[in-house]
C-alpha cells in the first residue's frame, strides 16, 4: 500500500507541475496587457509601467514562469508584502492575495459539497437499494419513476420554488446563508438546509438509478447464487455479496462528483446567493482577474488529482484483485 | 419406489424404503416476454443415498433447472413449478424460504460449474467456505475457520493453512474447483448437486476432481446428482444414468446398460456423435442432425421426432402425436418396440461406434 501511495503522490505532484505550467502559459498567451488590466480603467502610461514593474511582467517570460512556481512552492514577494507559499499571486481586483480569497470562500464550498454528499449518499443510494431490494414492485417503480422525474429538474428551476414556498410565502425557514459551524452548529446546518436537499436531489436521482441498476446485475452475478446455494439469507447475500460489487461504479461516481463539487457548484451557489468558490471563478473570469481564474483552476485541479488517488485506494480496498497489480 | 437401483455391484443395497431424493412429475415453467419456456416437462426420478445419478443432454434439456429448482434457486416471480421434490421425506416445493435457507448448504448442496465467477473475488477462500458452517452449525468464527482449513487439507489445497487466506483469484482453476467442493461439502451435505463440476477444467484436472469427489462421496456416503452433456466422464462417475431431451427424461437404466446397449434414437445420436480415442482419426463423428427444439413450443408427439430417423418404423404418424411414456426402471420413452430398438442398435448403431 505505503509503495503505491507514494507512486502516485510523486506522479500527482508531476502532474500539478504540469498543470500549473499549462495554465501559465494559457494565460500568458491571451493577447491582453495584464498590466492594464491590473490598473482598471482610467489608467496613466506611468501607472501601467509601475505596475508592469511590480508584477514582474518586464522579465523574460521563463523568468516569470520561475517566479510563478517556485511562489507557488516557496512564496515569493510583492510590492503589497510577502505572499507565503503556496502563492498563486495577487487579484487584480481587489489587491488581496489568491490564496487568501480561495482559503476565505473554501469553507462554504465545503460545507456544500459534504452536506449534500450525506444527503444524497443516503437517500440515494439508499432508495436504489431498497428499489432494487423490492424489484418489480410497486415500490421499485414509484422509486425508479421518482427518480427519473427528479433527475429532469435543474438546481435552478427547484431552488426557487423551494426558496418560495418555505422561505418567501410562509417564513418556515430562514433564506439560506453560510454560518461557520464552530460559530453555530444549528445556525449552519439550518442555513445550508436548503441547499443542501435541492443540490442533493438532481444528484440523488443518478445514485438511486445506478445503485439499483448495480445491484440488480451483482444479483445475478454466479458467486452470489453460490452463496444462496450455501443456504446464506437473501438480506445477508444482498448487502456482504451484492452491495460489495456494486461499490465499485458507485465510489467512481462519487470522486467524480465530489471533485467537481468541490471547485465550486456555481449554480447552486447563484440560486441561493451564496459566495463559494464557484462564484469565484465566475466573479474572477467576469473581472478578468487572472491571477484569481488561475488560482481557482490549479485549486480545482488539486481536488480532482486528490480524489483520483483517494478513488483508486478505495478500489484496492473493495477489490482484493485490485492489490497486487 | 427402487426405480434405479436394481444395479448389480457398488452401492447401497435397495432397501425398500422411501428413497432419499425423489422428484415426481416435476414441471417448470418460465414466463418470458416470448411466451412460456416448458424448461422441465413432467420429470421423475429417485435417489438414494450414497449413489449417484448421471443426468446428461444437450444444453437447454432441463438438466440445470431441474437441480437449482431442487435447491429452491429459481426465480419465483417468474416461475411456475407443479410435482414433488421430497427429500429425506420432506416435501421442498412450497416450503418456506426459511425452511430452505437451512438445508442449503447443509443437507443439499451444489458445485457449480465454473469457479471462476462462482466463489466471490471479494472475501477469502476460508471466509467463503466457513461461511455455511458458521451459519448451520452456529459454531464460532475461529471453529468455522478451522474447518475450512481442514476442508482445504480434505480437497488436496497443499499448505491449506496458508491458503485459506487467499483469495479466489489466487488460486488455479483446479484449486479453486477444490475449494468449491470444499465449500459445498463444509457441512456434509447428504445430497450433492455437481452441475458441469469439471466442464471448465482441462483434461488432466478434471480427473483430479473426479477421483476427489468419489474418494469424498465414500468418505461422507452423500447421494450426488451429477450433471453432464460429457459421456466419457459420466461413465466414471454415475451408477445411474438418466439421459433429458427437451425438458424430458427419455432413458434411464444403469450407467453400464445405457451405455452399452442404449434404446432411445436420442442416446444413440449422442453416443455417435462422441469422438473416441481408439478410434479412426479420419472417420467422420455422426452429429445429430437438426437442433435442440424450442423450449417455448415444444414438438407434439415425442419431442426428438423431428430430429429422428426412425419415425417410419413405428408408423402411423404416432411419433408426431403421441408423447411416448417412460417406463419405470430401466427403459427409454420411444415408440420402437424392444426388439425394433435391439435390431436397429445392432445393425446401424452400434458399428458406428467402433
Amino acid at each position: 500500500m505505503l509503495p503505491f501511495l507514494i507512486r502516485r503522490l510523486s506522479g500527482a505532484v508531476v502532474i500539478m507541475f504540469l498543470i500549473g505550467a499549462f495554465t501559465f502559459f494559457l494565460f500568458y498567451s491571451i493577447p491582453q496587457d495584464f498590466a492594464e488590466l491590473a490598473c482598471g480603467k482610467n489608467c496613466s502610461p506611468q501607472n501601467i509601467a509601475v505596475i508592469r514593474e511590480n508584477l514582474g511582467l518586464d522579465q523574460p517570460i521563463a523568468a516569470q514562469f520561475r517566479d510563478f512556481m517556485m511562489g507557488i512552492v516557496a512564496g515569493r514577494d510583492f510590492p503589497q508584502g510577502h505572499c507565503p507559499a503556496p502563492c498563486l499571486g495577487v487579484s487584480f481586483a481587489s489587491g488581496d492575495m489568491v490564496w487568501d480569497s480561495i482559503i476565505d470562500r473554501f469553507p462554504l464550498t465545503l460545507s456544500l459539497t459534504l452536506g449534500g454528499l450525506v444527503v444524497f449518499l443516503v437517500v440515494g443510494l439508499g432508495a436504489g437499494l431498497i428499489a432494487a431490494w423490492k424489484r418489480g414492485t410497486a415500490v421499485d417503480k414509484a422509486l425508479s419513476g421518482a427518480s427519473i422525474v427528479l433527475s429532469s429538474f435543474q438546481i435552478y428551476l427547484l431552488g426557487p420554488i423551494v426558496l418560495g414556498l418555505l422561505v418567501y410565502s410562509t417564513g418556515l425557514m430562514e433564506n439560506p446563508k453560510y454560518v461557520s459551524p464552530f460559530d453555530s452548529p444549528g445556525g449552519w446546518f439550518l442555513g445550508m438546509l436548503i441547499p443542501w436537499v435541492v443540490m442533493a436531489t438532481i444528484f440523488t436521482a443518478q445514485y438511486t438509478r445506478m445503485s439499483r441498476s448495480t445491484m440488480i446485475e451483482q444479483l445475478q452475478e454466479e458467486h452470489v447464487r453460490t452463496a444462496r446455494a450455501k443456504g446464506m439469507s437473501r438480506g445477508y447475500v444482498f448487502f456482504r455479496y451484492a452491495w460489495r460489487g456494486s461499490l465499485i461504479p458507485i465510489v467512481t461516481i462519487i470522486g467524480i462528483d465530489l471533485s467537481s463539487l468541490l471547485s465550486g457548484a456555481v449554480v447552486t451557489e447563484f440560486t441561493f446567493d451564496l459566495a463559494g468558490l464557484g462564484r469565484l471563478a465566475v466573479e474572477s473570469s467576469v473581472n478578468k482577474d487572472i491571477p484569481l481564474t488561475m488560482g481557482v483552476m490549479m485549486f480545482g485541479a488539486f481536488f480532482i488529482l486528490m480524489l483520483n488517488i483517494i478513488v483508486d485506494l478505495a478500489y484496492a480496498f473493495i477489490d482484493p484483485r485490485v492489490r497486487l497489480s | 419406489m427402487t426405480t434405479l437401483t436394481k444395479t448389480e455391484g457398488a452401492g447401497s443395497a435397495p432397501t425398500g424404503s422411501d428413497p432419499f431424493l425423489s422428484v415426481r412429475d416435476l414441471y417448470v415453467r418460465f414466463s418470458t416476454e416470448d411466451g412460456t419456456v416448458k424448461a422441465v416437462d413432467g420429470l421423475s426420478f429417485d435417489l438414494e443415498r450414497g449413489r449417484t445419478l448421471g443426468i446428461v443432454g444437450e444444453s437447454g434439456s432441463g438438466k440445470s433447472v431441474t437441480n437449482l429448482t431442487v435447491l429452491g434457486l429459481h426465480n419465483p416471480k417468474t416461475t411456475q413449478i407443479a410435482g414433488e421434490i421430497v427429500l429425506d421425506g420432506q416435501e421442498l416445493i412450497g416450503a418456506r424460504e426459511r425452511t430452505l435457507e437451512t438445508l442449503r448448504g447443509n443437507k443439499m448442496a451444489m458445485i457449480f460449474q465454473d469457479p471462476l465467477t462462482a466463489l466471490s473475488p471479494y472475501y477469502t477462500v476460508g471466509r467463503q467456505i466457513a461461511e455455511p458452517y458458521r451459519k448451520h452449525r452456529g459454531v464460532s468464527r475461529r471453529e468455522a475457520h478451522l474447518r475450512a482449513v481442514e476442508m482445504l487439507a480434505k480437497v488436496g489445497i497443499p499448505q491449506p493453512k496458508l491458503r485459506v487466506n487467499d483469495y479466489p483469484h489466487q488460486f488455479s482453476g483446479g484449486m479453486r474447483q477444490r475449494a468449491m467442493i470444499a465449500m459445498a461439502l463444509a457441512c456434509d451435505p447428504d445430497l450433492l448437486i455437481a452441475d458441469e463440476p469439471t466442464t471448465a477444467l482441462d483434461v488432466t484436472v478434471q480427473a483430479q476432481i473426479l477421483d476427489l469427489l468419489k474418494d469424498l462421496q465414500q468418505e461422507f456416503g452423500s447421494a450426488i446428482v451429477f450433471i453432464t452433456h460429457d459421456l466419457g466422464v459420466i461413465s466414471t462417475m454415475a451408477d445411474d444414468l438418466l439421459v433429458m431431451y427437451a425438458g424430458r427424461a427419455v432413458e434411464r437404466g444403469s450407467v453400464g446398460e445405457v451405455l452399452r446397449s442404449p434404446q432411445h434414437p436420442y442416446t444413440w445420436g449422442l453416443l455417435s456423435s462422441m469422438p473416441r480415442l481408439g478410434s479412426d482419426v479420419d472417420k467422420a463423428l455422426t452429429p445429430i442432425p437438426g437442433s435442440p427444439p424450442s423450449l417455448l413450443n415444444p414438438p407434439s408427439g415425442c419431442p426428438f421426432h423431428p430430429r429422428c430417423a426412425f419415425p417410419e418404423q413405428v408408423g402411423g404418424g404416432r411419433c408426431a402425436t403421441e408423447r411416448p411414456a417412460l417406463p419405470e426402471g430401466r427403459g427409454a420413452a420411444c415408440h420402437l418396440t424392444a426388439e425394433q430398438q435391439r435390431t436397429v442398435f445392432i445393425d446401424q448403431i452400434k458399428p458406428r461406434l467402433g
